[in-house]
């Protein structure tokens, strides 16, 4: 420990502190504008320089290191002096148009200059002007505001893991600017906008709609991916107007992926649904909110009459909060059926009924920082949950080994230690490898089940993944969306457990979806003979709730879903958006608030319950989901639906703990199989297969109608990507324009070359207007030119 | 006292760089001298401590001490040595490499031994590319008769050695900023602590010294580091070179005596061009404070006792400015330079440097206001010592020295519109002058 005065306060602080550091801890504020205690220190600004005893000149806190019986002035003459004229520098160069400016009454240095400048400039020659860069739709530039503190490209290089912006030219040259040509595209470009000190870098979709001061502002939580990101949502007249990180460490820090900033938008769209509607032949007429109910619940009577219960079920989507996920699967068993599910992007249902609670990653996240050994299996990580990658690409900079088994070595922004890129049908293959290799090395057999499947030979990348994960002391196997949602993701998730136990690991699942396991902790899946997804679409039902999902974008298999529900008799969709594939298929269409406009729980992928309020009035006459689905169960007089809050039902899954804004749950996590076994190797398939990833921007229906993001490098419409090897030996090219076939569904797509791909794959994304005319997420397809 | 050419010595110009010359001239017996008695590098830094060696680069800090930082032990360390001579008016680097390269190299090389650095970077830059090539060249003799490399003279000792050129940037000249070049980033500079010496290049234990520090070295070793000290005065050892430019009759590098007096050093050089009268002098390179002709010829050139004038002997680079000059001329083009070579990184240099030419700018046309003189001097303080390298001074200190010295012609400039000298002096004795906001 060490010794140090700040302004005559006495502190202990850590070696290798630095005097910002502990200015902080004495609770002393010392003027900076580079310095940011997420990113490296720069010291450019020059802003923080304060006085230091024996030091002949002022120093800068933010790089100065603590040494023992240092005593600083923050606010001496000398160190004012030096801020102040530090200021004018800042200010000489700097436009004064506050007042057109998007940053006013949020600016570090409109704040600074009320402290430390000077009312009148002693500058009167013509200021720099600085040519506004084009970083894309999401990012505003008005770039002779920059105060050239780098901030924003040390973000990117360290944080976001591309170099996409850098300081070109020399001196008052100097500029921001991204590689020519290029815009910003990393998927946490947004936090530029935050962490850029002036009105330089600004938001692009909220620019000169409101002032800061105007807004009010509510904690609430995305219901975007599985990290849980916490907001700060800000509105105005009861619209959305934008949405800011809320600081929390042990979640998302002070960073947001860019979905969880910009989705907002997509509140305010065209397309939201303001009334009940009824199809009537081929018209849709908007209804009360009585007839509309009574409508279902008379549909619903009348299947349960003529078909029995089985002929009802509900199909929900992860995104739904707890609380509109519990009241679903209590409506759908209180009518007797078993029929329910929210898997809607998974084909193995192997594992039903074989698991002791929900799958989840089994460490806060928090924790991440501390492994030394990972392997992730089957995952597009970096789109699939930005800020889970973010914090592991911190801990690989500090020594974390990760290895991949995967079929797409996309750019995670950060070194993979050991990569198996094999095709999804071989993963089975490779894991137990990778199984049987370590079993060796930590000479303990797999599970009896098992021990038959030992590979003929050694693979030698899988051998070394072993030896990799055998070193560790502090390891985690993970399983990604494209493992689980995989034909065979039940026999990689048991390999995946097993290579985790062998390696005196942890194993985990990255959720999909905000609310996945909050949709095994409602039990929103089938129970003993019910029908899980994939049968509910297979021999279609009588009646379908559908909350919160769209055919064709939402489901593993879309263009069975789109045809099972337009052959059912009624389907009743529980959604905020007038959705154009809802029309095609529902019978009623039910207006459902969105996330920001009721409250409700949503549980991470750690497991953490975070309860959330509304942060704006509900649009039209949409109404909670709990609300409506609470009614509907009073019309069907099902038990146990008088809860007169959503409190009442958060209360009947999560017990103490609903309501509050952030627990961790200790019970119900132990997504262990058991009972299941492994079909072994299976020959290869002389056919290509399909490997999916459902694009970030297109993964749920309200990030899908986000116009800004839409526009982004991340919503390209998708190609055909396929290994160039294999794109020769099929005969085509890159840019061939392509026919894509799964049994009979077919599209056409142009063909990129992409030696990133394992062998014999087509990469296709699902979930766009020009991919959901196929079929299964994963499994054989078909290609020829066209 | 006259010339006393060491480093210079007996190099015939254009033809006598090459190794067979150098051996010839005695050259690489300090490093056999060093290898073949297995020399301690604890002597060998005591040797150096002894010759009270300097830093040739500018900043004159004891070599001796600065090789005494390297952490002992094994481990990746790097030597760099600092030819990116980008100064105005500094041009004795050029010579060394244009007619004695193998004296670095063998520096460098003995330096490596003292340091135990495995690896070396030789930072020239780009403006003098041809000397680049001959350095390249240089290495490669050396390393064909076993004097670099693996193995060195068949000892256990090994240092490779590299060239490595620059485009031109000024800034690449401060040590840290140097590094980054080398490591194929921006040219900037780092902040310190840490220093090279702990964290340099690549992150490793790190010593950079400029070309003629390294180039002395050889010498120092051969004649002993007292002998050496002695050539000079007490905390002033050796001979340096300087390059005296500007109104002289025969500007060039003259190799000296640490502490021959100005006058002689002006004599060598042909005295005042055209007999004119001395006006001033800037003895250390273009950082370096302007001294009037009065003081100046009172000076010997060394580092204490032109610090004690207020000024610096820098590195060495002497220009002399006769009668004809208007220093807020001069000043307007020192002051470009800055504001032009800054490198934009932190604050006070970057907004400063170009508020500062801008300032003198205006006086020069005609346009300054009575607040000028004290704008400019608030301004320059408000960089010194606020930047993170030392850029910053260089741009505020000639600033203060020409205020300081010559507030007068300042005054009567602003006063009244238009130049103290008269314009047709000025043409007289600068035939061509090219405004640097041209």
């Amino acid at each position: 420990m060490l010794e140090i005065e700040i302004d005559g306060k006495a502190l202990q602080v850590n070696e290798g502190c630095t005097v910002m550091e502990a200015a902080n801890l004495a609770g002393v504020y010392i003027p900076h504008f580079c310095y940011h205690r997420k990113l490296s220190i720069a010291a450019n600004c020059r802003m923080c320089l304060v006085q230091v005893e024996k030091a002949p000149k002022a120093l800068p806190a933010c790089a100065t290191p603590v040494t023992n019986g240092m005593k600083v002035w923050t606010h001496s003459e000398n160190a004012v002096r030096a801020q102040k004229a530090v200021m004018e520098f800042l200010l000489i160069n700097h436009p004064l148009d506050c007042p057109i400016c998007d940053q006013g009454g949020e600016c570090q240095l409109q704040d600074l200059s009320v402290g430390y400048g000077c009312g009148q400039s002693r500058y009167g020659e013509e200021k720099r002007v600085v040519f506004n860069k084009d970083l894309g739709p999401l990012v505003a530039t008005d770039m002779t505001r920059c105060i050239n503190c780098t901030r924003c490209v040390r973000f990117m290089q360290e944080i976001a893991g591309d170099m996409e912006l850098g300081q070109a030219y020399r001196g008052e040259h100097a500029e921001i600017m991204p590689f020519l040509g290029r815009t910003l595209d990393s998927e946490l470009s947004g936090n530029v906008i935050d962490l850029c000190p002036v009105g330089a870098l600004t938001s692009r979709p909220f620019r000169f709609s409101a002032r800061t001061w105007e807004l009010s502002r509510r904690r609430s939580v995305s219901p975007h991916d599985g990290v849980g990101a916490n907001l700060i949502v800000q509105t105005r007249f009861d619209r959305v107007k934008r949405v800011l990180p809320l600081e929390n460490e042990a979640i998302n820090e002070c960073w947001l992926s860019d979905k969880d900033r910009f989705s907002y938008e997509a509140l305010n769209g065209d397309e939201r649904l303001s009334a009940p509607m009824i199809r009537r032949g081929t018209q849709w007429c908007e209804v009360s909110w009585q007839e509309a109910l009574e409508f279902v619940a008379n549909g619903c009577k009348a299947a349960l009459d003529q078909q029995g219960p089985a002929a009802i079920g509900a199909l929900a989507s992860p995104h739904s909060t707890l609380e509109e996920l519990h009241l679903l699967q209590k409506l759908v068993r209180a009518l007797g059926s078993e029929n329910i599910d929210f898997r809607l992007r998974h084909s193995d249902f192997r594992a039903d009924g074989k698991r002791n609670g929900a799958p989840c990653l089994g460490m806060p996240l928090a924790q991440v920082s501390h492994l030394d050994r990972l392997l992730v299996i089957g995952s597009f990580l970096r789109k699939d949950a930005p800020l889970l990658a973010q914090r592991l690409r911190q801990a690989v900079k500090k020594g974390t080994r990760l290895s991949v088994v995967h079929p797409a070595a996309d750019d995670w922004g950060m070194p993979v230690h050991q990569r198996a890129l094999v095709a999804p049908s071989a993963m089975v293959d490779t894991l137990l490898h990778i199984l049987f290799a370590l079993a060796d090395i930590k000479q303990t057999p797999p599970q009896p089940v098992l021990q038959s499947l030992r590979p003929a030979s050694q693979d030698a990348t899988a051998t070394d993944i072993a030896r990799e994960l055998a070193e560790g002391r502090n390891v985690a196997v993970w399983i990604g969306n494209l493992a689980v949602q995989d034909v065979r993701g039940t026999e990689i998730e048991l390999l995946a457990q097993e290579i985790a136990r062998l390696a005196g690991g942890r194993f985990g699942v990255i959720s999909e979806a905000a609310n996945t396991v909050g949709g095994w902790l409602t039990r929103a899946v089938p129970g003993a003979g019910g029908k899980n997804v994939h049968q509910m679409l297979e021999s279609p039902l009588a009646v379908c709730l559908l909350l919160g999902a769209e055919p064709g974008y939402d489901f593993a298999r879309s263009d069975a879903s789109r045809r099972a529900l337009a052959a059912m008799q009624m389907v009743v969709a529980l959604t905020p958006f007038n959705s154009g594939e809802l029309r095609e298929v529902a019978h009623v269409m039910l207006p459902l608030t969105p996330f920001t406009e009721m409250a409700g729980t949503f549980v991470n992928m750690e497991g953490r319950a975070q309860f959330f309020h509304a942060a704006a009035r509900a649009f039209g006459e949409a109404r909670p989901g709990w609300k409506v689905l609470r009614v509907l169960g009073n019309l069907l007089e099902a038990p146990g639906f008088a809860q007169d809050n959503v409190l009442d039902v958060a209360r009947e899954v999560l017990g103490e703990h609903a309501g509050k804004a952030e627990v961790l749950l200790e019970t119900g996590l132990d997504g262990r199989l058991q009972g299941v076994s492994v079909e072994g190797r299976r020959p290869r398939a002389d056919t290509l297969e399909r490997v999916c990833d459902v694009p970030l921007h297109f993964a749920d229906p309200l990030v899908r109608r986000a116009p800004a993001l839409q526009r982004t490098h991340d919503a390209r419409a998708p190609q055909a990507a396929v290994h160039p090897e294999t794109l020769a030996r099929l005969g085509l090219e890159e840019g061939a324009h392509v026919r894509l076939t799964q049994g009979d569904a077919v599209i056409e797509l142009d063909v990129r070359a992409d030696d990133g791909l394992a062998q014999n794959c087509v990469r296709v994304a699902a979930a766009h207007a020009s991919t959901i005319g196929l079929g299964a997420m994963s499994g054989p397809i078909a290609m020829e030119r066209v | 006292m006259s010339l006393r050419p060491l480093i210079l010595a007996n190099t015939n110009g254009d033809a006598g760089w090459r190794l067979e010359h150098y051996l010839a001239r005695g050259g690489y017996s300090a490093l056999k001298k060093v290898i073949a008695g297995k020399v301690s590098p604890e002597d060998l830094i005591a040797e150096m401590k002894a010759s009270v060696l300097r830093g040739r680069g500018g900043a004159g800090f004891p070599t001796g001490l600065k090789w005494s930082f390297m952490p002992k032990g094994e481990g990746e360390k790097y030597l760099c040595c600092n030819s990116d001579e980008g100064e105005p008016g500094t041009f004795k680097d050029r010579d060394i490499l244009r007619y004695n390269p193998h004296a670095v190299i063998e520096g460098m090389t003995i330096a490596a031994w003292a340091t135990g650095a495995t690896r070396g970077y030789n930072y020239i830059h780009g403006e003098i590319f041809e000397l680049y090539e001959r350095f390249e060249e240089a290495l490669q003799e050396a390393r064909n008769a076993g004097l670099l490399g693996a193995r060195i003279l068949g000892s256990d000792f090994s240092f490779e050695l590299f060239a490595h050129h620059g485009y031109g940037a000024y800034v690449c000249g401060e040590e840290t900023a140097l590094l980054e070049s080398i490591e194929g980033k921006k040219g900037q500079p780092r902040f310190k602590p840490p220093f090279p010496a702990n964290c340099g290049l690549y992150g490793k234990p790190t010593t950079i010294n400029n070309t003629e520090t390294f180039a002395s070295v050889p010498f120092i070793i051969n004649m002993g580091g007292q002998a050496y000290l002695d050539l000079g005065k007490p905390n002033n050892g050796g001979t340096k070179l300087f390059s005296i430019s500007g109104h002289v009759n025969r500007p060039g590098v003259y190799e000296l005596e640490m502490g021959t007096p100005f006058a002689e050093l002006l004599e060598l050089a042909g005295g005042v061009r055209g007999g004119r009268k001395l006006k001033a002098v800037i003895p250390g390179g273009s950082s370096a404070p302007v001294l009037p002709a009065e003081i100046i010829m009172d000076c010997t050139m060394d580092y204490d006792s032109l610090s004690a004038a207020g000024s610096m002997l820098g590195s060495g680079a002497v220009i002399v400015m006769d009668e004809t000059v208007c220093m807020v001329k001069a000043l307007e083009r020192l002051s470009y330079f800055y504001h032009e070579e800054s490198c934009g990184q932190c604050t006070p240099c970057r907004e400063g440097s170009g508020w500062l030419y801008r300032i003198v700018h205006r006086i020069e046309n005609g346009q300054g206001r009575e607040e000028d003189l004290e704008l400019l001097e608030s301004v320059a303080g408000n960089i010194m010592g606020r930047t993170v390298c030392a850029l910053g001074d260089a741009a505020a200190m000639p600033v203060r020295g020409f205020l300081k010295h010559f507030q007068s012609e300042f005054a009567w400039h602003i006063e009244h519109k238009g130049c103290l000298v008269p314009l047709d002096v000025q043409r007289a004795g600068s035939q061509i002058y090219v405004s640097p906001s041209c």
